[in-house]
């Protein structure tokens, strides 16, 4: 496994050392800061995450969004030359303490990407048993079962059901999206992360997914990094502005749109810039 | 202005003129090779030719020997260099991995007649005492995992990041992620990369010449000497008898035939797969 790339006094953070989580909180980052080799991608980010609410991060590009998202899992990490400091707490704990594995985490954080793409080899069916069968996971469970139900919850079943053994690649590019959300929750995560997962389709698979993601809250947290605002005004509870790799203003999405407290949420939101 | 466009056009058409004939004199030595060896090999085609030890007049330890050596030394060399070209591709981004692939680049061009002689003197003399069908496969091998490693570690490289990202992301380990997922998307390319590469280190001649030497009988063991195609032709053309040194030309047409058909083949049934 790759050495995290941290300094001397990020150490003492790293002893896994448990907070009682705040009520409804399932995740949140402390003092969370990133860099790419010499630059830093983000500056002492503090967010939280509420259990079965979807919280969208929005802002300009470079902003952090995305960093900050692969920070929760600790994909970040797999970028040669990345750095990171801080916590990141999942129901308290924190998952850079030393002992934890980054496998488990991701285990149970679950990521959507921007661009569709699921395992080229594999069929419709694979791609969703893809991750039970090489975590170790599918043992004593009803892989049929599984499938199906993840296909449903991702919407995607009734028009798939009968081509489940045709390469996940073939179908449309939303519908290789869906398939992708499928994959992921596949796995049971309590945590889905989606990373503009509509910046690369057309309205109507847009629509499809925002629904999808709408309805994913009842049973998973979700964190959502969105461009387009009006998405993150539909689909989102609470929102996050960032700018520049700084947390500019975190609130519930109503107030952050419609009564935001920084100018420069205000300038963003009303198009001023961006 | 119109003169100068006709000494354009004029040299335009010389350029173009010297370009076609380069690539016609390149062309000529091989086609004269094929239809030497075509016209003159030929005739030795027979059952008799292609079965018969080398006492009746065949050469079949020849075809035999050959067919081991390459089973051989794709048995060792193809695993190695296969995993090689992971390592590279999947865990290659330090310092001992480019000093690996600057070796295996240098290792790609090396001199067969050394990679012979270091053979022998390792393998040979040291560790079996004698001449062995292991010694060429291992010599082989040597030159065979360098161009395997490459050619693997060129194909999973074309496999996006994303995929990758995508099976971490899942929590699947990386080396499950290589070995499931990574290495099934560039399958083709690996496979394609080893059997080019087998083809072209089935015509080697000095490094089996060195360790395995040749011999008239088909195959006697893993301690003692072996024919293969190439030594075969070594020694009938270095004959005394015009009627041995013709011989050659058969021989050679049979280690061309199945060389050229090793690599038509896999290139056929390669872009078979790409367009599908």
């Amino acid at each position: 496994m790759r050495a995290l790339g941290m300094t001397s006094k990020d150490a003492n953070n790293r002893k896994g050392n448990t907070k009682s989580p705040s009520p409804g909180v399932k995740m949140q980052t402390i003092d969370v800061n990133a860099w790419f080799g010499a630059k830093q991608a983000l500056k002492n980010i503090n967010v939280s995450f509420k259990k079965n609410a979807v919280t969208a991060i929005i802002g300009p590009s470079g902003c952090g969004k995305s960093t900050l998202i692969r920070c929760l899992n600790r994909m970040h990490e797999l970028v040669p030359g990345s750095k990171f400091s801080g916590q990141v707490l999942l129901d308290g704990k924190n998952t850079y303490a030393a002992d934890v594995d980054p496998v488990m985490i991701r285990r149970r954080v679950g990521m959507v990407f921007q661009k569709p793409n699921p395992f080229p080899t594999m069929s419709i069916y694979d791609n969703v048993a893809a991750g039970l069968r090489l975590t170790g996971a599918s043992k004593g469970k009803d892989l049929d079962k599984v499938v199906q139900t993840s296909l449903e919850q991702a919407t995607l079943w009734d028009e798939v059901k009968d081509d489940l053994k045709k390469p996940g690649t073939s179908i449309s590019g939303g519908q290789q999206q869906r398939l992708c959300i499928a994959r992921a929750i596949a796995l049971q995560p309590e945590v889905i992360l989606m990373d503009e997962p509509c910046s690369a389709l057309d309205p109507i698979a847009t629509a499809k997914i925002e629904g999808l993601i709408v309805k994913l809250k009842e049973d998973y947290t979700v964190v959502i990094v969105t461009h387009n605002m009006q998405q993150a005004a539909r689909v989102s509870d609470f929102t996050a502005f960032m700018y520049l790799g700084e947390l500019v203003e975190f609130g519930d999405t109503e107030s952050v749109f419609e009564n935001p407290k920084k100018e420069l949420t205000e300038k963003y939101i009303t198009g001023a810039f961006g | 202005m119109s003169n100068n466009y006709v000494s354009r056009k004029f040299k335009n058409r010389f350029f173009f003129t010297l370009c076609l004939l380069c690539v016609i004199i390149a062309v000529i030595p091989l086609l004269s090779i094929l239809y030497e060896v075509i016209s003159k090999g030929a005739p030795f085609l027979s059952l008799q030719f292609l079965t018969n030890d080398a006492l009746h007049g065949g050469i079949g330890p020849s075809i035999q020997g050959t067919l081991i050596l390459i089973g051989l030394t794709s048995l060792i060399g193809v695993p190695v260099g296969i995993l090689s070209g992971v390592y590279l591709a999947e865990y290659g981004n330090n310092k001992y991995a480019s000093f690996v692939r600057t070796i295996n680049d240098v290792l790609t061009e090396f001199p067969s007649i050394v990679v012979g002689i270091t053979a022998y003197s390792v393998i040979v003399i040291g560790i079996i005492g004698s001449f062995s069908p292991i010694a060429g496969a291992v010599a082989l091998s040597i030159m065979l995992i360098p161009i395997v490693a490459r050619t693997t570690e060129e194909s999973l490289k074309l496999v996006p990041n994303s995929v990758r990202e995508a099976s971490l992301a899942l929590g699947i380990h990386k080396w499950k992620t290589t070995l499931r997922i990574v290495v099934p998307a560039a399958k083709s390319g690996v496979v394609t990369g080893a059997l080019l590469a087998i083809a072209r280190i089935a015509g080697e001649t000095a490094p089996i010449l060195l360790t395995m030497l040749g011999s008239n009988y088909f195959f006697q063991g893993f301690r003692s000497s072996m024919d293969a195609l190439p030594l075969r032709i070594f020694r009938d053309a270095r004959w005394d008898d015009p009627r041995v040194q013709a011989e050659a030309w058969g021989v050679a047409l049979i280690l061309i035939l199945m060389v050229l058909s090793l690599n038509i083949g896999v290139r056929l049934a390669a872009r078979g797969r790409f367009k599908r």
